[in-house]
C-alpha cells in the first residue's frame, strides 16, 4: 500500500497543528460557530444529535494492521469503544470531545492517517473497488489513480469552497464495484483498441435528493492527462455550479441543466488549454506510486488446497461461508475474504475496539498485514491463502465477524439514521436489525439469493437507498417515523434508480412489508436464476403494489 | 388533548452533549430539569435569554422544541427529541457490536 | 477598508465607482466589467490608474488582452463559502497572463488567505485596524503543496521529480482575445 514520503507526512502534520489552532480559537471565542462549522467540517468533525462525530478518511478503503489498531485505540481512549464504517469506506467515531480532536488527529498522523476533507464542500475521500489489486477480473489497479487523485485534491487552493461536496470514485474492473455511475466523477479504467489503458470519465451522477445516473463525457482519456482533466471539470463546476440553492448545487444539476454533451464540450475546451501544463503527470510519478502497489511476494500454490476442501466437507457452516463470503483471487491458491459487519441483529458497519484489534491481528497473520473497508460497510482480507481459510474463519466466527451473508438481504447498507444523525428523519439501524433477525435463516437467504437492501434515514441518501434492489427511505410524518420503499435500484454496470412502491409504512409495518415484497418475488419468479432485480425489471412495480396495498381498483376506491 | 408547550435544548460546546435550559437559566443534561414554556411569548423570550450562553461559549445553537405536557411530565412530541433526551441510540446495547458505556 | 499587502496593513487609496456615479477626475478607481467594456476609451484617457471589479458570475476571460491595460483587478468573496473567485483569480493569472495587482474584496477569513495567495491574489481588503497576525501566521501553516497553482511555488511532485518539472513549467498557453470572446 502507499506509504507517506517526507512531503505527505509534512502536510498531514501541518494540518494537525492548523486544526489544533482552529479548535483553540473556537474555544477562546475568536471564532463563532458559523465561522467554525465549515472549518471543522473540512476536517470531518460534525456536531450530531448526541455529541460530536469525527469522520476519519480511509483512502480508497485501504488500511494496514497498524492503522486498524490505532483506530481501536482511539475508540477505547476517546470514544465509547466502537466505530462505524461508512459507505465511503471511512470510519466514524460518535462521541469524541471537541478538545480531544487535535490529539486524535495527532495519533492518526503517526500512522499516516487523517480526517482531511471527509466533509465540507470540497473534494471528498476518493473511493475505489475494495478488491483492487487482487480481483481476478481487474484490468488495472485503481488504487494508483485513487492515490494520485487523493494527493491532487488535498488542500486544492482553488477547489476547497465548491458549491457543494464532490465525490470521485475509481474502478479498474469491468464489474463496477465502486458505483462510478452515481458519483460526481466516476473513473473507469478501460482498454482502447490499441491495447492501452485509460479512463472512461463519467460526470454528474449522484444520489441524495435528486438521484441521477451520470453521463460519460469521455470514452478514453490517456492516463497522463488525468489531473488536468479533473481540474477542467472542477473549474467548470466551481464557476458555473449553482450556489443559490443547496439542493441544486451538486454538479449533477449543472450537467443536467447544461446537457451532458454541452457540458463535455465545455470541459474539453478548458482541458485543451491546460493539458500540457504542469498538471501533466510525469511517468516517473506514476511509476513511483505504482511501486507502492506492486503485488506482494505471493507463494506459488496449487489453486486447489486439500485442507480447505476437506474442511468444507467436514463443516457445513464453513462450507457455506466459503461459498458466500469468498471472492476469486487473481493468484492461484489465494482467496479474497469478506468479513461481514452485518451480524444478525447488529448495527451495520459497526465494529468494537476489540473487533478492530482482532481484525488487525488476523490481517497480520493471514492477509499480509492489510484489510480493506468496503462501501457496503464490510471488511475485506485481500490476500488469504486457501489453506488458512478455516483458521481465519474460526477466529472471525468467535468475534461475530463470520456471518455468511455477503450480497444477501441481511447484508444491509444503513446510514446511522436518527439514532445519531442531526439530519435524519427516521432511524435506520433498528430497522436493519429487525430485518436481519427476520431474514436470518441461511436456507431462506439462499432461497432469496442476490439481494441488495439499503436503508437511508433521510433524503440525503447516505444509505444509498435509491440503488438498493430494495431501498428503504425514512421519512418524518408529524414527528413520527415512516418508511418509503423502492424496488429495482442498482449501482452496478446496469445502474438504475429504484421505483417507489406506494405509500410509506409505519415502523411496525415495515418488516412485514419487506416480507410481502420478498414473498411476491419468490412466488412469481420464473425460477431461481431470475434474481430479484431481474424480476423487478421484467414485472415492474405493480405486483408489489397489489400485494402490499390490494388490487388496483380497491386502491383507487380507497383513495377516493 | 395535551397542551402544546415548548422547551429549549442545545449541545454543549466542549463535548457536544445534549443539554436543556432550566428555570434557573442554566443548562442540564437531564431532560427533567428543563423548564417548560407554556406559550409562544414566554418561549421566545427564554430562547433569547438562552442565547447568552452561546456568547459565553457554553452551548451551541439553542432551539425550541414541542413537548406534550402529560400527568407524568413533559414528553417531546418528535422522535428526534425523544432520542436526544435519552442521550443514546435506541437500539439495545447487547446487540451487534455495540459495547459503549452510556453516561449522562 | 484597509489592505493587507506585502505582509502589512496598508492604506487603500483605490475606490470603487458604481455604474451610475460619475468618475472622479483624479485618483485610482475600479469600475464594473460592464462599465469598463462600455467606457474603456474614456477610462484609459484619465491620468490615473484604472481597475476592474469582477463580479462572481462574470467570466474572467471576458477581459482578454485588456488585463494588460489594468493596474488592479478585484475579485469578490461575498461570503466566504462562495469560492468562485478562486477560479477567476487563476484564470486571470494563468490564462490571461495578468501581472498587476489582484485583490480580494468582501469577506476575507484568515483561514482562506493562504489559498487566495496560492491562486494569485496578492492583496486583500480588511477592515481598518484589523489584527493581521493571524493572517500572516496562516501563510506559514503549510510548507508543501500538491498542486501547481498561480503562485509559482514548486509542487511536491516537482520536488519529487525535478527533471520533469523543468520541462513543464511555463508550458501553460496564454489565451488569445478570440478565445476570450468565445468563452464570454
Amino acid at each position: 500500500m502507499y506509504r507517506y514520503d517526507e512531503f505527505d507526512a509534512t502536510i498531514v502534520r501541518e494540518r494537525v497543528e492548523q486544526f489544533r489552532g482552529q479548535v483553540t480559537r473556537r474555544l477562546a471565542g475568536e471564532l463563532t460557530e458559523d465561522q467554525f462549522r465549515p472549518l471543522r467540517l473540512k476536517n470531518g468533525l460534525y456536531l450530531q444529535l448526541h455529541a460530536y462525530m469525527l469522520r476519519i478518511a480511509v483512502p480508497y478503503g485501504v488500511l494496514n494492521s497498524k492503522q486498524m489498531r490505532k483506530l481501536a485505540h482511539i475508540a477505547r481512549r476517546y470514544d465509547r469503544g466502537f466505530g462505524h464504517f461508512t459507505t465511503r469506506q471511512n470510519i466514524q467515531f460518535n462521541w469524541p470531545q471537541l478538545g480531544d480532536v487535535p490529539d486524535i488527529l495527532q495519533h492518526l498522523a503517526e500512522v499516516e492517517m487523517h480526517a482531511i476533507q471527509t466533509s465540507g464542500n470540497c473534494i471528498r475521500n476518493v473511493t475505489a473497488d475494495q478488491f483492487a489489486g487482487v480481483a481476478a477480473d481487474e484490468i488495472e489497479d485503481p488504487r494508483i489513480w485513487a492515490e494520485i487523485v487523493r494527493q491532487w485534491s488535498t488542500f486544492h487552493p482553488e477547489f476547497s469552497y465548491l458549491p457543494r461536496k464532490f465525490k470521485i470514485a475509481v474502478t479498474g474492473a469491468p464489474d463496477d464495484r465502486a458505483a462510478v455511475r452515481v458519483h460526481d466523477i466516476g473513473l473507469r479504467i478501460v482498454q482502447n483498441e490499441a491495447g492501452e489503458t485509460g479512463f472512461e470519465v463519467w460526470v454528474g451522477g449522484g444520489l441524495g435528493r435528486t438521484p441521477i445516473i451520470g453521463v460519460a463525457i469521455r470514452k478514453f482519456l490517456p492516463k497522463e492527462h488525468l489531473l488536468s482533466y479533473l481540474e477542467a471539470i472542477l473549474r467548470t463546476y466551481n464557476l458555473l455550479g449553482r450556489r443559490d440553492n443547496i439542493y441544486k448545487a451538486r454538479i449533477k444539476i449543472l450537467v443536467q441543466a447544461t446537457g451532458g454533451e454541452k457540458f463535455g464540450q465545455m470541459v474539453e475546451e478548458e482541458w485543451e488549454k491546460i493539458k500540457d501544463g504542469p498538471l501533466h503527470l510525469p511517468q516517473a510519478e506514476i511509476d513511483r506510486i505504482h511501486r507502492y502497489f506492486a503485488p506482494p511476494a505471493y507463494e506459488a500454490l496449487p489453486d486447489v488446497d486439500p485442507a480447505f476442501e476437506t474442511a468444507k466437507l467436514e463443516n457445513p457452516d464453513f462450507a457455506r461461508w466459503a461459498r458466500v463470503n469468498l471472492v476469486k483471487h487473481k493468484v492461484p491458491g489465494y482467496a479474497i475474504v469478506n468479513a461481514s459487519l452485518k451480524p444478525e441483529g447488529g448495527a451495520p458497519g459497526d465494529a468494537s475496539a476489540d473487533q478492530m484489534d482482532l481484525l488487525a491481528d488476523l490481517a497480520d497473520k493471514f492477509s499480509l498485514g492489510e484489510v480493506r473497508v468496503t462501501h457496503h460497510q464490510n471488511i475485506v482480507f485481500p490476500n488469504v491463502r486457501k489453506r488458512d481459510l478455516f483458521a481465519l474463519w474460526q477466529r472471525l466466527k468467535s468475534a461475530r465477524l463470520a456471518t455468511s451473508n455477503l450480497g444477501f438481504i441481511s447484508d444491509i447498507i444503513a446510514c446511522p439514521g436518527l439514532d445519531y444523525c442531526n439530519l435524519a428523519n427516521a432511524r435506520s439501524i433498528p430497522v436493519a436489525q429487525r430485518l436481519s433477525r427476520h431474514f436470518s435463516d441461511p436456507r431462506k437467504l439462499d432461497e432469496i439469493g442476490d439481494l441488495r437492501l439499503n436503508i437511508s434515514g433521510c433524503i440525503n441518501a447516505c444509505g444509498h437507498h435509491h440503488v438498493g434492489h430494495i431501498g428503504i427511505l425514512g421519512v418524518d410524518k408529524q414527528g413520527q417515523e415512516f418508511y418509503q420503499v423502492t424496488v429495482g435500484g442498482s449501482s452496478k454496470d446496469d445502474a438504475s434508480l429504484g421505483k417507489i412502491v406506494g405509500a410509506a409504512f409505519s415502523e411496525d409495518d415495515i418488516v412485514p412489508a419487506i416480507d410481502t415484497i420478498i414473498n411476491t418475488y419468490l412466488a412469481n419468479r420464473t425460477d431461481r436464476s431470475e434474481r430479484f432485480l431481474d424480476y423487478v425489471r421484467r414485472a415492474g412495480v405493480d405486483p408489489f403494489k397489489e400485494a402490499l396495498y390490494g388490487p388496483a381498483p380497491a386502491r383507487r376506491t380507497a383513495a377516493e | 388533548m395535551a397542551m402544546a408547550s415548548q422547551m429549549i435544548t442545545a449541545n454543549r460546546l466542549l463535548d457536544g452533549a445534549v443539554v436543556y435550559f432550566t428555570a434557573g437559566k442554566s443548562w442540564s443534561p437531564n431532560f427533567t430539569d428543563g423548564a417548560v414554556w407554556p406559550d409562544k411569548e414566554s418561549a421566545d423570550a427564554a430562547l433569547i435569554e438562552s442565547k447568552e450562553s452561546v456568547k459565553a461559549r457554553i452551548v451551541v445553537e439553542p432551539y425550541l422544541f414541542d413537548v406534550a405536557v402529560t400527568e407524568a411530565g413533559p414528553k417531546p412530541t418528535s422522535a428526534r427529541e425523544r432520542i436526544r433526551a435519552d442521550h443514546k441510540p435506541t437500539f439495545e446495547p447487547d446487540q451487534g457490536s455495540w459495547t459503549g458505556q452510556i453516561s449522562g | 477598508m484597509a489592505l493587507l499587502q506585502h505582509g502589512a496593513l496598508q492604506p487603500n487609496n483605490w475606490r470603487f465607482v458604481g455604474d451610475d456615479a460619475a468618475i472622479p477626475a483624479e485618483g485610482p478607481v475600479t469600475v464594473s466589467l460592464k462599465r469598463w467594456q462600455a467606457e474603456s476609451e474614456v477610462l484609459r484617457g484619465r491620468n490615473a490608474p484604472i481597475g476592474v471589479r469582477l463580479k462572481n458570475d462574470e467570466p474572467a476571460l471576458a477581459l482578454g488582452e485588456d488585463v494588460h491595460r489594468l493596474s488592479l483587478i478585484e475579485v469578490e468573496f461575498p461570503k466566504f463559502t462562495d469560492g468562485r473567485a478562486f477560479s477567476q483569480a487563476r484564470i486571470l493569472r494563468d490564462k490571461l497572463g495578468y501581472e498587476g495587482e489582484l485583490r480580494a474584496v468582501g469577506t476575507i477569513l484568515r483561514d482562506q488567505y493562504l489559498f487566495m495567495t496560492r491562486c494569485g491574489i496578492d492583496s486583500v481588503e480588511l477592515p481598518e485596524g484589523k489584527a493581521i497576525d493571524g493572517y500572516l501566521a496562516a501563510l506559514k501553516e503549510f510548507s508543501a503543496w500538491y498542486q501547481p497553482a498561480s503562485d509559482g511555488r514548486p509542487t511536491v511532485m516537482e520536488l519529487r521529480h525535478p527533471a520533469n518539472a523543468n520541462a513543464r513549467r511555463g508550458a501553460a498557453p496564454i489565451v488569445t482575445a478570440s478565445v476570450a470572446a468565445h468563452s464570454a
